[in-house]
């Protein structure tokens, strides 16, 4: 294992990188450059290990997921739970996993299938689990996978489990479009109704305006702004330019590219869709040029907005699962775990003006907790909602103004280094499927720690209603 | 009167930022700054930012910007360095304030002025200066974030773009017809070509403030700019910086041609412009238009009908005319009475919006309300929303969930006006506690009973409240008649004890009079003042006795009522009759309202209090009225009948009998219409003025206020203390010393008033 061989082999050369951009960063340049490998050793940790006594070491076995495909390509006439039971089967599959050997099963998901609204029970007895096996479906917008598996991590914490698998699932081809409030209420009317005479009159007074059907919602409730707008004014708040985001999106593109050539994406497992081909890559996977993205209009905010359909994450379909067990069951059973998932934090914020800085709240925190510092992790999965929120997100970590108004700490933590940041591109380019992709985060970091030779790594995400999540991972000793 | 009510912004320091490079949209080309920073000049500055100038307004001395001569001559200074900078393409006009763009003109300046030729020419050189900016070489983008009103208004619509903020603080208006004036500095001419003629006249006939997003329909601003939240600087100056980027940003477009100045006109405008171009229709819609001002203000308001005047001019004869009409009707407004009086009211406004009691020692954080009602909902209503957690206590569920009802109901309106979002709503009303018992009361900083007008009552609550309250926790209550004194005899701390007189519906009430006893403590008064402003509330401090000070008032002008009724006088005359003089509610109405009951009661409390002097109509008529259920709007019936979802209200043809049964024959010597409104009126100024005299009222500032926010005293007259000063205390005198051969001392003038009457020279304001 020679971790610095192994860095190069990916092809992650970073200053070739930034030629090949053919302008010149100004947000970005900092970031890109590059550290030396010292960082990296692991004697220079200010922890040994995040273990502590009398509290159960969790593992990570393996997680898994589905291709992540723009919402309506291949998977357009599947179920939510199809997707589901794709990547469960998968986990199965990748693991051996006996059938009856877990002991719990957790779902996340976002926009809910209202055929299937225990999703979690649906796709375990659809994957063949058996039917002994409890499974509760959760949610928090795009950070439920990660409440999946935080649950899971509870369960076995608190003795109650030693085997979950937990995962989360999306599918935006299909989503529940309801008839109007007005038009619900004289179908359920309807049913009451006794005689024909009741019926007719009902039925007579249906109008014109009763047939507009009602979307889900695209706006957070308790402020009716989108997210997109929210995510505009943040990037604005933050001053990140327009170009630094369409850098930041192009580097997740690349990266992504990089990473799928290089056939890094382990975790992606192949899925013989029904009535149509094995699909086995993502396929939002787009890198484009500056001078493209540049031609983009503002989405959102018009228009002197700088949020893009480019430099934002699309409509994804997709699901994940992970396999986590406490480490004497993992290796009872004969398993080599690839990760511990450690300390991890949930963070609230104000819905409107701080929507999407989850990462900036969680990241300090959970650092704290574990009592770590930014240099410790070498491995960095934030969740890429939007280029923009992502720098902002950065700049937030950076700035002692904003350590000290609003997150009452002394010091800022700092801004993760961008070499050891969504080195395999992240949800921008891989794709979002809002439910799936805390699991992605968590995976990818134990791969990328496996791969890399690190000893820390940190998820963090944002999510709707002015949410976000953190969780340290620890390498598991090799 | 909203010039003062959205100023609330912090303020920050003046603050010029010197060789800044903008962290947006530059980061290609090269930035030149060049910082042109004159230090003799305090109020505008501009630096240059690659090719645009921009000007930054900020008066040191005050809150708000306010287009004063100083503030003038350094923007014609400015504005002539920018002309003449060669390195300059464009300029941008902003406010360093992030709670203010211009609030207006000063209205001091105006009020300087002695002679209506003296306002037109200040008139005309606003004009000029407002010319040379709308025909500027160099565009010019107004960056609008706060209040944008009056002359404030008139200057952005003269620039070439205008970028304004959709914050909540961001408003445009024209509210000069408010202050009995028109927008003097080329506003009556410039508006109709933006936003069409008939949205001109409701922009500046009903001086009401337009948000960012409707001014953008309207075609008043051009580009909206999102209030930003938290980031690398605090959000107001954040928020400004980026309005200041996008600004920028537009005026390079408009010089490199990538924003167009001529809009593309959409079918709807081209129908709109083409029915506009027939004189017929513009015939038509002054004429309407006139109609209807007449109709609303009875003719007592001359600034709206010198509005159409000069917008009429303007597009009938030419620029030419309508900027001369604009000046000379601007001239001769600021002369008028009306003008005076609504200055007068305006001034006052911001008195009575000011605590000077100063600060409490512990603000108000907990507020418990005793009963309800329609008081004690309307109570809870305006101070939920404030952030105050508020308890609402009542005897019975249907009592109580009636009162949440309203509160709901009052927030749900505004909901639907979408002034609030249903989240906001929500939010506010988890601030709302409903419960029958006193749990909790333990934490109350200050509770406002509004439990029925009965003394024995009064004396049970606060018996048993001051069982449960803590020892700081103030103890308030809301009557209209009953004295304060007489309630605080049964307190064991009368100096926390205070009158807090609401006016009903208590939403759309501005006035509140807060009364004090001998006993009550100074924190105790600044606790119910901060309260009080906290809700919005426009607060008069009056002495304690029987009516305060409002009551008193209307007392005696509504026994005239009753005995104008028993005189003959039908319920449709007297209304006319007193609306005709200013009133905004006739006489007759104003009872129904108010409630004949409360009428009876309150007639019948101080015609104990005051003995014969408060007579005229006989109190029996209102109560044989309570007799038969005729209680006013509550009961459907009262002077008029009243039926749920018709506006048109018709005499009720039962009180004729009740009239009929107490009639009285009128003295022709006294009985012309002039007459039967002077006598309504110079009881009602007769008690004011005695108020003073007798110390109730601290200033005939307050009194004004009061009688016109409280009771509906012609605004047009300012109060009936400044009305006093313009018709003339003698002549007043000499119309009650009529009265009083007639009907005795119901008309007997207070000594005040003949000591005005006496010496020409008194007056009460200055």
């Amino acid at each position: 294992y020679r971790p610095h061989g192994l860095r190069q082999s990916f092809t992650y050369r970073p200053h070739g990188l930034r030629q090949s951009f053919t302008y010149r960063p100004h947000g970005l340049r900092q970031s890109f450059t590059y550290r030396p490998h010292g960082l990296r050793q692991i004697q220079t940790k200010s922890k040994k290990t995040l273990a502590k006594p009398g509290v159960k070491n969790i593992v990570l076995v393996e997680g898994v997921r589905t291709p992540f495909l723009l919402s309506g390509t291949t998977y357009a006439d599947l179920m939510p739970h199809d997707l589901a039971r794709a990547a469960l089967q998968g986990l199965l599959h990748k693991t051996s996993l006996p059938k009856d050997a877990v002991d719990y099963i957790i779902y996340g998901t976002v926009i809910q299938e209202v055929k299937t609204s225990n999703v979690a029970r649906e796709a375990s007895l659809g994957a063949g689990f058996s039917d002994k096996i409890p499974s509760h479906t959760v949610t928090m917008a795009c950070i439920s996978s990660n409440v999946a598996m935080t649950t899971g991590v509870g369960l076995i914490t608190a003795g109650q489990c030693d085997t979950i698998v937990a995962g989360g699932v999306e599918f935006m081809s299909d989503v529940p479009i309801r008839h109007s409030r007005k038009m619900r209420k004289t179908m359920l009317a309807l049913n009451r109704a006794k005689t024909l005479g009741q019926r007719l009159s009902l039925i007579g007074s249906i109008r014109m305006a009763h047939l507009t059907p009602e979307l889900p919602a695209v706006a957070e409730f308790s402020t009716a702004e989108t997210m997109g707008h929210s995510a505009d004014r943040l990037a604005a708040a933050f001053g990140v330019t327009r170009l630094e985001q369409d850098e930041f999106a192009l580097r997740s593109h690349t990266l992504a590219k990089q990473a799928q050539d290089a056939g890094l994406l382990s975790d992606v497992i192949s899925f013989k869709v029904p009535g149509r081909d094995t699909v086995a890559k993502d396929n939002g996977i787009r890198p484009s040029s500056m001078e493209q993205l540049a031609k983009l209009k503002p989405a959102f905010i018009k228009p002197h907005g700088t949020v893009t359909a480019a430099n934002s994450s699309f409509l994804t379909d997709g699901a994940s699962a992970v396999l986590i067990m406490s480490e004497e069951k993992a290796l009872a059973m004969g398993y080599k775990p690839k990760a511990y998932l450690r300390d991890f934090v949930f963070v609230s914020q104000d819905p409107k003006d701080q929507l999407l800085l989850g990462p900036a709240y969680g990241t300090p925190k959970v650092l704290a907790r574990a009592g770590l510092t930014m240099d410790d992790i070498d491995v960095f999965e934030f969740h890429e909602a939007f280029a923009g929120q992502i720098m902002a997100n950065l700049k937030a970590l950076d700035s002692d103004w904003f350590a000290q108004t609003y997150m009452g700490r002394k010091v800022k933590v700092g801004a993760p280094a961008m070499e050891k940041f969504n080195l395999w591109g992240g949800s921008l380019s891989l794709g979002h499927p809002f439910g799936a992709t805390g699991c992605r985060l968590v995976t990818t970091v134990a791969h990328r720690l496996l791969k890399e030779g690190g000893q820390y790594g940190l998820v963090a995400a944002c999510a709707a209603g002015g949410q976000g999540h953190a969780m340290v991972i620890e390498a598991y000793p090799q | 009167m909203s010039l003062s009510s959205t100023l609330n912004g912090s303020y920050l320091t003046p603050r010029l930022r010197i060789n800044k490079v903008l962290p947006y949209f530059t980061s290609h080309t090269e930035t030149h700054v060049s910082p042109k920073i004159d230090s003799s000049r305090t109020h505008v500055n501009y630096e240059v930012k690659e090719d645009v100038a921009v000007i930054r307004m900020n008066d040191p001395t005050s809150k708000v910007n306010t287009l004063s001569v100083q503030m003038q001559n350094e923007m014609i200074e400015v504005f002539n360095e920018v002309l003449a900078n060669d390195a300059v393409q464009s300029a941008v006009l902003i406010s360093s304030k992030p709670g203010c763009f211009i609030a207006g003109a000063d209205i001091n300046m105006i009020q300087a002025c002695n002679t209506s030729e003296e306002v037109t020419k200040l008139s005309q050189e606003g004009q000029k200066m407002f010319a040379r900016i709308e025909n500027s070489p160099k565009p010019i983008v107004a960056a609008i974030n706060g209040p944008c009103l009056g002359g404030g208004l008139e200057f952005a619509i003269a620039c070439q773009y205008r970028v304004a903020t959709k914050s909540k603080k961001t408003v445009l208006g024209t509210p000069e017809v408010m202050l009995g004036l028109l927008p003097g500095a080329g506003g009556t001419q410039r508006l109709p070509k933006m936003v069409g003629i008939p949205g001109a006249f409701d922009m500046m006939l009903t001086g009401r403030n337009i948000r960012a997003d409707k001014a953008k329909k309207m075609g008043l601003v051009h580009q909206l700019v999102d209030p930003l939240g938290p980031g690398l600087k605090s959000p107001e100056e954040r928020t400004i910086e980026y309005l200041e980027e996008v600004a920028i940003q537009c005026a390079k477009g408009i010089v490199n041609k990538k924003i167009s100045l001529t809009k593309e006109k959409g079918m709807m405008q081209k129908v709109q412009d083409y029915v506009m171009g027939i004189e017929f229709v513009r015939q038509q819609i002054y004429k309407t238009v006139t109609a209807k001002v007449m109709k609303m203000s009875k003719g007592l308001y001359p600034a709206p009908l010198k509005i159409i005047e000069s917008v009429k001019a303007g597009l009938e004869q030419g620029p030419d005319s309508g900027y001369l009409a604009e000046a000379q009707n601007f001239g001769k407004l600021a002369m008028t009475s009306e003008s005076n009086a609504l200055i007068g009211l305006y001034h006052g406004q911001v008195a009575c919006k000011k605590n000077r009691f100063g600060v409490p020692e512990r603000p108000v954080k907990n507020l418990a309300i005793l009963g309800a009602g329609l008081m004690g909902a309307g109570i809870a209503q305006v101070t939920v929303d404030k952030g105050i957690h508020t308890v609402l206590k009542d005897t019975t569920v249907e009592g109580l969930s009636r009162g949440q009802q309203q509160v709901y109901k009052g927030l749900n309106d505004k909901t639907k006006k979408k002034t609030i979002t249903s989240f906001e709503r929500d939010f506010t009303l988890a601030s709302l506690t409903g419960q029958l018992d006193y749990s909790g009361f333990e934490k109350a900083d200050m509770v406002i009973e509004a439990v029925f007008e009965d003394l024995n009552i009064k004396h049970r609550v606060i018996k048993e409240v001051e069982a449960v309250i803590p020892p700081h926790c103030i103890f308030a209550t809301n009557t209209s008649a009953l004295p304060i004194k007489d309630i605080a005899a049964a307190s064991i701390r009368p100096e926390k004890v205070i009158g807090m007189h609401y006016f009903s519906p208590v939403d759309k009430m501005q006035l509140l009079e807060i009364i004090t006893t001998d006993k009550t403590s100074k924190d105790t008064t600044a606790s119910a003042v901060a309260v009080g402003l906290k809700q919005g509330k426009v607060i008069i401090v009056v002495g304690d006795g029987p009516g305060f000070y409002t009551t008193r008032c209307l007392a005696p002008m509504l026994a005239e009522a009753v005995r104008l009724l028993q005189e003959g006088v039908d319920p449709k005359k007297l209304d006319a009759l007193t609306t005709g003089f200013g009133f905004p509610v006739g006489a007759a109405t104003l009872a129904d309202e108010v409630g004949i009951d409360v009428a009876a009661h309150v007639a019948e409390d101080l015609g104990k209090a005051f003995g014969s002097r408060f007579g005229g109509g006989n109190v029996e008529v209102l109560k044989t009225m309570v007799e038969k259920g005729f209680k006013g709007r509550k009961s459907g019936k009262g002077c008029y009948v009243y039926t749920p979802g018709l506006k048109s209200k018709d005499v009720n043809p039962d009180i004729e009998d009740v009239l009929g049964k107490y009639k009285l024959t009128p003295n022709p010597l006294v009985s012309s219409d002039s007459d039967v409104q002077y006598r309504l009126v110079s009881r009602f100024v007769n008690e004011a003025v005695m108020c003073l005299q007798e110390g109730i009222l601290n200033g005939p500032v307050e009194g004004d206020i009061g009688a016109v926010f409280g009771l509906g005293f012609p605004p047009c007259l300012g109060g009936p203390f400044r009305f006093v000063d313009t018709f003339g205390a003698n002549k007043l005198v000499e119309k009650m010393k009529r009265y009083e051969e007639v009907y005795g001392n119901h008309f007997t003038p207070c000594q005040l008033l003949l000591d005005h009457a006496k010496d020409s020279s008194k007056r009460f304001h200055k």
